[in-house]
């Protein structure tokens, strides 16, 4: 038992109880608090994992960023709770957690063996630490290009949000 | 010693999972969302994981790319849903069927 | 040189179709232009006709003409492992040369008529167009040096035919007519496909000079047997049957009158009927070979009676000259029936002359009548149109057989050529003579009534009756000369005339010498002036009765209900047949039977599989994973 295996569990079970969180609240403000929980448990087991800068951006994008545009368009909408149940998801439910179980045993199972006998189960070879000089060094030389392009995704992203905002205005008016 | 590689990537699916029973189950279009944030996120964990086991920082990088994808989908994707919800008044998957055959 | 020459002849109408056919527009209101350019056209070509006639006389031949004179190599290609080709081709001969004279002279001077008869007419420059058209595609029919091209003008003439009965197509008669014309010249058509199929099977060629050598030697396919050429000879004359409107398919000619009459005396009397004529002369090798002749003749002479019987109670004054039409080309197959090529195409010529004035001058009446057709509402006309009277009392003589003018020699010879032909031919002269008697008799009906008379114009007619302008009259004056004189010119020695030397290098015209034919001139002579005198009895002051008075008369008047017939026996059945069997049963059972059948079948499909797109977003989703979910326990579980 060491330290390592501590914390990966201490997070592990936060981040899937906050996962389970998520899609067990009824109301979405609840769902997205517990998401924030979540993504701070990754955040600690990307430490553990030696990728500190991951876990930084993890911070600031996911829980940041991201969720705070969840929460913002939550109270915007003004959201209440749902009826519990629709039409088709009650039927669904059932078919949708036996699926689940089938996809996870297939994710462990994977996990577990398929990935024996490569190169993936030698951990010696592993680094300890990726500094955030490696990843800007990478960033600005091997992956210029789609760093270039992620910028345009997001300017189109940005685009696209003001016209489907701008075009509702109009049809209000 | 590290812990082995196969801890991460059972946490991995197993959050993976939850996602998907979440988009399977849930009516809310905004936790539909987040249950695809949460994916990508156990998607993220096994890229650093093997990532570490490969000793190749490339894994990271991709962690990146899939989070600035990610910041401008969730944009997208909250704004067409501010615009259902401006339209139809709900945002309720079940009731979102102008597309049924 | 010679060559170039009749490029020119043969392009020149084509020009001036091309001209009026595309800038009509532009040529609109400016009728002098328009039918200057058409008669300009036609011009050319006459003179080019007439330079063409003289070398030809002078013994030039096109060069290559023996191996069929090329200009163009059409259409090659291999069947049975045996190459063929089609040329477009010229084969001028002493035939031909007189076939270009006929079609440009009297396709000129109708030419110059229509400028005045035409004016004012919406679709001027359009019949300016289908005139020059015509005259080309009838030069194509005549210039070929294979049956191909003959057919291709066959069908241009019968196309150009169709476009001018049709011309007021305003009018439901003229489509009717139209339409009527181009279904029963299709039944001809066949007939000409099939024997052309028939000689090409035979000689591997359709080229004149290579199936007439082959022929003449013996030296063919026998795809029939023994009787290969009857059958190719039969067909063929079926196509002339159709076209120059013979019995039993003549039905189409008389209600042709329908279109404008400068069109009935250039196409259905001048030219165009008179093209099966041609290509029996054309194909005389094989007639002589086949012996098919003797149908020729008997059908000829059967619609010579038969249709003069008809004409003798029409009172329609260009239906009247239509079953005279019909019943002077059953001479011209006589003629060229009993092998005496020389005597029809002379009776072509003649007939060409003075059935085109005869038409032009009942254009001219109708100009001055107000387009009256009816003659009964005529009469006393020769003091008001005296031009008129004069030229159509050269027609109607020459056309009756009065001595010396051109009926008389050219019907003459035929008679004469029957007489000694031979066989069946004895009853052939004598038939030949009563149809002569009729001929007399209806032609002289139709001026007595006329031109003779009281006046029984209806008054506001006869207020502005007058004679046509000069445009019109000066045509009728050069036409009449002709009429009167060409037979002169040409005919005098029977078979041994001019004409007859002129022809005879052209295979197979070698007429022969049946004695002497001043005999037969006289009984012609009586037989013709007896009818003439027989209409002066009766109908000098007299109009014909509206109303036939007994049952032969009736019968007579009525066509011998051969329409009513043809109606009842062939139209509607076939119509019935259409109806029923095609359309009911064929068209909307089984064509569109299957064509909603398989829509209605995809509709079933979509119906049952739109269900499946619930619009439900989840519903795709779960599709989705199961897939996933599949897909891996695929690979993992059974890949290896």
């Amino acid at each position: 038992m060491n330290p390592e295996m501590i914390l990966f569990f201490i997070f592990g079970a936060v981040s899937l109880i906050g996962a389970i969180a998520v899609i067990s609240f009824r109301h979405p403000i609840y769902s997205a608090l517990s998401l924030i929980v979540t993504f701070f448990a990754q955040a600690g087991l990307f430490v553990l994992l030696g990728a500190h800068f991951v876990a930084a951006v993890q911070v600031i994008v996911y829980a940041g960023a991201i969720m705070v545009l969840f929460l913002f368009v939550i109270m915007l909408l003004n959201l209440g709770t749902l009826s519990a149940k629709g039409a088709l998801t009650g039927k669904l439910k059932g078919v949708a957690i036996v699926l689940g179980i089938l996809l996870a045993v297939q994710g462990i199972y994977i996990a577990v063996n398929a990935l024996k006998n490569t190169a993936l189960q030698d951990a010696e070879a592993a680094t300890e630490t990726v500094t955030t000089y490696t990843i800007g060094e990478l960033l600005f030389s091997k992956y210029l290009l789609p760093f270039e392009v992620t910028s345009l995704i997001l300017l189109a992203a940005l685009i696209g949000v003001i016209v489907l905002v701008k075009r509702e205005n109009q049809t209000e008016n | 010693m590290q812990l082995g590689l196969e801890y991460y990537l059972v946490l991995s699916a197993l959050l993976f999972t939850i996602g998907v029973i979440g988009v399977l189950i849930r009516r809310n279009a905004i936790i539909i969302f987040m249950c695809i944030e949460l994916m990508l996120n156990a998607a993220n964990l096994a890229f650093v994981a093997i990532s570490r086991n490969l000793g190749d920082p490339d894994g990271q990088l991709f962690v990146f790319f899939v989070m600035a994808v990610a910041a401008a989908e969730v944009a997208i994707g909250l704004a067409i849903i501010v615009s259902v919800f401006k339209h139809r008044e709900t945002i309720n998957v079940d009731e979102v069927n102008s597309l049924k055959g | 040189m010679f060559e170039q020459l009749i490029i020119i002849l043969l392009i020149s109408p084509l020009v001036g179709f091309l001209i009026n056919g595309l800038f009509g527009k532009w040529l609109k209101g400016k009728e002098k232009l328009s039918g200057g350019i058409g008669a300009l056209a036609v011009l050319v070509s006459l003179i080019c006709s007439i330079i063409a006639f003289v070398k030809v006389q002078g013994g030039t031949t096109l060069p290559n003409q023996d191996e069929n004179g090329i200009v163009y190599e059409w259409i090659s290609g291999q069947l049975l492992n045996e190459s063929f080709t089609f040329n477009i081709g010229f084969h001028v001969d002493a035939l031909t040369t007189v076939m270009l004279l006929v079609i440009t002279g009297v396709g000129f001077l109708i030419h110059v008529y229509s400028i005045g008869y035409m004016h004012g007419d919406a679709g001027y420059t359009r019949y300016f167009a289908y005139l020059n058209l015509f005259v080309f595609a009838m030069l194509i029919l005549v210039l070929g040096n294979n049956y191909l091209m003959m057919f291709v003008g066959w069908e241009g003439v019968g196309l150009c035919s169709y476009l001018l009965i049709g011309f007021w197509y305003e009018k439901q008669s003229a489509t009717d007519a139209g339409k009527k014309a181009f279904i029963v010249n299709r039944i001809g058509d066949f007939g000409f496909l099939l024997g052309m199929f028939t000689l090409f099977a035979a000689f591997g060629s359709l080229d004149f000079v290579s199936i007439f050598d082959n022929a003449e030697a013996g030296n063919f396919q026998q795809v029939f047997g023994a009787s290969t050429l009857v059958i190719a000879t039969l067909l063929l004359f079926v196509g002339a049957v159709g076209k120059s409107a013979q019995l039993p398919l003549y039905v189409w000619l008389p209600d042709a009158m329908e279109g404008p009459t400068p069109v009935s005396a250039l196409i259905h009397a001048a030219t165009m009927v008179t093209a099966g004529v041609y290509m029996i002369a054309r194909s005389a090798v094989l007639y002589n070979i086949a012996k098919t002749g003797v149908v020729v003749a008997w059908i000829g002479v059967l619609t010579a009676l038969f249709a003069a019987i008809i004409a003798l109670k029409q009172n329609d004054i260009k239906r009247i000259l239509a079953y005279s039409t019909v019943s002077q080309l059953g001479y011209m197959f006589v003629g060229v029936g009993v092998g005496a090529y020389a005597s029809g195409i002379f009776h072509l010529v003649t007939h060409a002359f003075f059935k085109g004035l005869m038409f032009l001058t009942a254009g001219s009446v109708m100009h001055a009548m107000a387009n009256e057709l009816d003659i009964r509402k005529m009469g006393g006309l020769r003091n008001k149109l005296p031009i008129t009277h004069a030229t159509f009392l050269v027609g109607a003589l020459a056309i009756a057989g009065a001595p010396f003018l051109s009926g008389f020699w050219s019907k003459d010879e035929i008679l004469h050529s029957a007489w000694g032909a031979g066989g069946s031919s004895i009853a052939i002269y004598i038939i030949g003579l009563i149809t002569a008697f009729l001929t007399a008799f209806y032609m002289f009906r139709l001026i007595f009534v006329t031109f003779y008379g009281k006046s029984r114009v209806e008054p506001e007619v006869a207020s502005h009756l007058h004679e046509s302008p000069g445009v019109m009259w000066v045509p009728l004056v050069i036409l009449a000369i002709p009429s009167a004189i060409i037979g002169l010119l040409l005919g005098v020695g029977g078979h041994d005339s001019w004409f007859h030397h002129f022809t005879e290098k052209v295979a197979g015209f070698k007429g022969e010498a049946l004695g002497s034919a001043t005999p037969f001139m006289i009984i012609s002579s009586i037989v013709g002036l007896a009818g003439i005198a027989y209409a002066w009895t009766r109908y000098k002051n007299r109009v014909p009765s509206t109303e036939p008075t007994n049952t032969l008369q009736k019968l007579v008047a009525n066509k011998f209900y051969i329409d009513e017939v043809y109606n009842t026996f062939i139209v509607q059945p076939i119509k019935n047949a259409s109806h029923f069997l095609l359309w009911k049963l064929f068209d909307t059972g089984i064509i569109d039977g299957i064509v909603n059948g398989i829509a209605a079948l995809i509709r079933v499909i979509g119906g049952t599989l739109r269900r499946l797109q619930t619009g439900l977003v989840q519903v795709y989703i779960v599709s989705m994973v199961i897939g996933i979910v599949l897909f891996l326990a695929y690979y993992l579980f059974f890949a290896n």
